[in-house]
């Protein structure tokens, strides 16, 4: 019998949320300690757009449209700490328990189960924030955005969420192999700390090798940029092809990583008795 | 030998004891160690390219609150430096968990002072620390030498390497008095975690701290946090200099000593207040 996924879906939700609202206090504190990281980021780009009215030579980002790219950022990486992060986070120390036997056993696809166990209902406090970042910057920019950009822009989004969920399981992969890996996270944090900015301030003889790398190899500047872009930007200035390419990337590296995660867990050997 | 020098000889050995053990314990992991060090360099990459944009997207201004856009880079190597002295990963919070968990039992019955203690702890830690990521700093500031303008002279060094001693100590007491907290409070987990917000963006790791517009400038001049890392890196870079030096360095040796005193007061009745129940 197929198990109903949207029934064990909804009850992994409420699951989280029962269990974050057991500790109350705690769930808020999190929820500002999240925030104030946001707060910060933002008060360093109130501070660099004294000093200048854009990044970089004509590349549009100016202080408005930044602020939307900034929001993007903020939706992709909330919406991937919401769903994925606890529970990759866990990944690796069921793999080195043998925990994982028991989501092996279960009659449900496993990749699912280990991926959308756990929701971190406290990040999103930086989701609601984004949305308002975003309702500011966009009453300031000097065209208003069409209902297809807005489409669009949810669409990219969900590819953001794609590229960066399919980078994760890939690495989480990898500590099957190496049966534990510690330093995955770092890794994960200095990675996608290269998405976080426009694709433009990549430039020059050590920067365009660097874009190219990480849009067409480890596409990460995809994540942000190509959702950002069609928000920020009217739709007559905007480049199609890098869309398309965005959107045939997510489902690539969806599919990739679901065949890498596969092939890991044929890898396992389990740790317990 | 007189009564007085013998104290002081097996005072001494208990030291030499204890920095032996703590530097031996850190020496375990000196790879893992190595390469993260590494790692934690990757944001100046960033960091180069997101201040070059900044620069370029003003019309090329020749500086930014006083810094060229080579200074920029040059200051943000710096400050990786400057926190490698200050930075106490996990003190305060050790000492909070100590206090709560009642492990802090140990120094009142043994002839150890706490503070002693961990101070000769972290200075082990921290001399293990340099031995193994001089390699790797090394590199990183090879690589990136063509945003120097060769050594400062020799007085500059002098007092760079003075302040970095003493961005240690204010490091090292700060985080203590705070750990001492715990006396009062059980949890003191979500007030460490503010303070570190602060810390990162009041020490000038995120941006020099010139480039704030006033009054923010003139205050967040007042504070001490800037001594651990945008003033020892500002001295190097020879953005301080004379008369502004000297302040500057009485002025991190001012805070240093309040916070020692800090440390110790709050040491002092905190354990008046302690209360330590079983075994």
């Amino acid at each position: 019998m197929q198990p109903n996924y949207f029934a064990v879906f909804r009850e992994f939700a409420r699951n989280s949320l029962v269990r974050e609202m057991t500790f109350r206090g705690n769930f808020i504190l999190d929820c500002i300690s999240s925030l104030s990281w946001v707060f910060m980021q933002l008060g360093l780009y109130l501070v660099i757009f004294e000093h200048t009215n854009q990044l970089g030579d004509g590349t549009g980002w100016s202080r408005w449209p930044f602020f939307v790219f900034l929001a993007t950022t903020l939706f992709v990486n909330s919406l991937v700490q919401f769903f994925f992060m606890t529970n990759m986070e866990e990944l690796s120390d069921l793999i080195r328990t043998g925990n994982l036997d028991f989501a092996l056993l279960k009659p449900i696809d496993t990749q699912f189960l280990l991926s959308m166990r756990k929701f971190e209902w406290s990040s999103l406090a930086n989701l609601v924030f984004a949305a308002i970042l975003l309702g500011v910057a966009l009453t300031h920019l000097d065209f208003t955005p069409t209902p297809l950009q807005m489409l669009l822009y949810v669409f990219y989004v969900m590819c953001g969420v794609a590229l960066l969920y399919s980078l994760m399981i890939g690495l989480g992969s990898i500590s099957v192999w190496l049966g534990r890996n510690e330093s995955l996270y770092d890794f994960w944090f200095y990675i996608t700390n290269f998405s976080r900015y426009p694709m433009e301030i990549y430039s020059g003889p050590f920067g365009t090798p660097l874009r190219l790398a990480f849009t067409f190899a480890v596409p990460i500047l995809l994540v942000a940029n190509v959702p950002a872009r069609l928000m920020a930007w009217p739709l007559a200035s905007q480049d199609w092809r890098l869309a398309a390419y965005a959107a045939v990337a997510s489902i690539v590296a969806l599919v990739a990583s679901r065949k890498v995660f596969y092939k890991a867990l044929d890898a396992y050997r389990s740790a317990s008795s | 030998m007189s009564t007085a020098a013998a104290t002081f000889v097996s005072r001494f050995g208990v030291w030499w004891t204890i920095l032996r053990i703590c530097i031996e314990e850190r020496l375990v992991y000196r790879g893992d160690f190595a390469l993260g060090t590494l790692m934690r360099f990757l944001p100046i990459i960033t960091q180069t390219f997101l201040w070059t944009a900044v620069f370029v997207g003003a019309g090329g201004p020749a500086a930014i609150g006083g810094f060229t856009r080579d200074e920029f880079i040059a200051y943000y190597l710096l400050t990786y430096v400057a926190r490698a002295f200050s930075s106490m990963p996990g003190l305060a919070s050790s000492i909070a968990a100590q206090v709560r968990s009642g492990e802090i039992k140990k120094y009142l019955v043994q002839p150890i002072d706490l503070l002693t203690f961990l101070f000769l702890s972290r200075l082990a830690h921290k001399l293990v620390y340099y031995a193994v990521a001089t390699a790797p700093f090394a590199l990183v500031f090879y690589i990136c030498r063509g945003y120097f303008h060769g050594w400062p002279d020799a007085p500059t060094l002098g007092a760079f390497v003075l302040s970095l001693m003493m961005s240690f100590l204010l490091g090292f007491f700060l985080e203590a008095t705070l750990g001492m907290i715990g006396f009062w409070f059980l949890e003191v987990s979500s007030l460490l975690f503010v303070y570190m917000l602060f810390n990162f963006f009041f020490s000038g790791h995120m941006f020099p701290l010139t480039i704030l517009s006033e009054p923010w400038r003139t205050i967040v001049l007042y504070q001490p946090l800037q001594y651990l890392a945008y003033f020892p890196a500002a001295v190097f870079l020879g953005k301080v200099q004379g008369p502004e030096l000297v302040q500057g360095l009485l002025g991190q040796a001012a805070w240093t000593f309040a916070f020692i005193v800090a440390a110790r007061t709050a040491m002092h009745f905190g354990l008046k207040r302690y209360s330590a129940f079983g075994g």
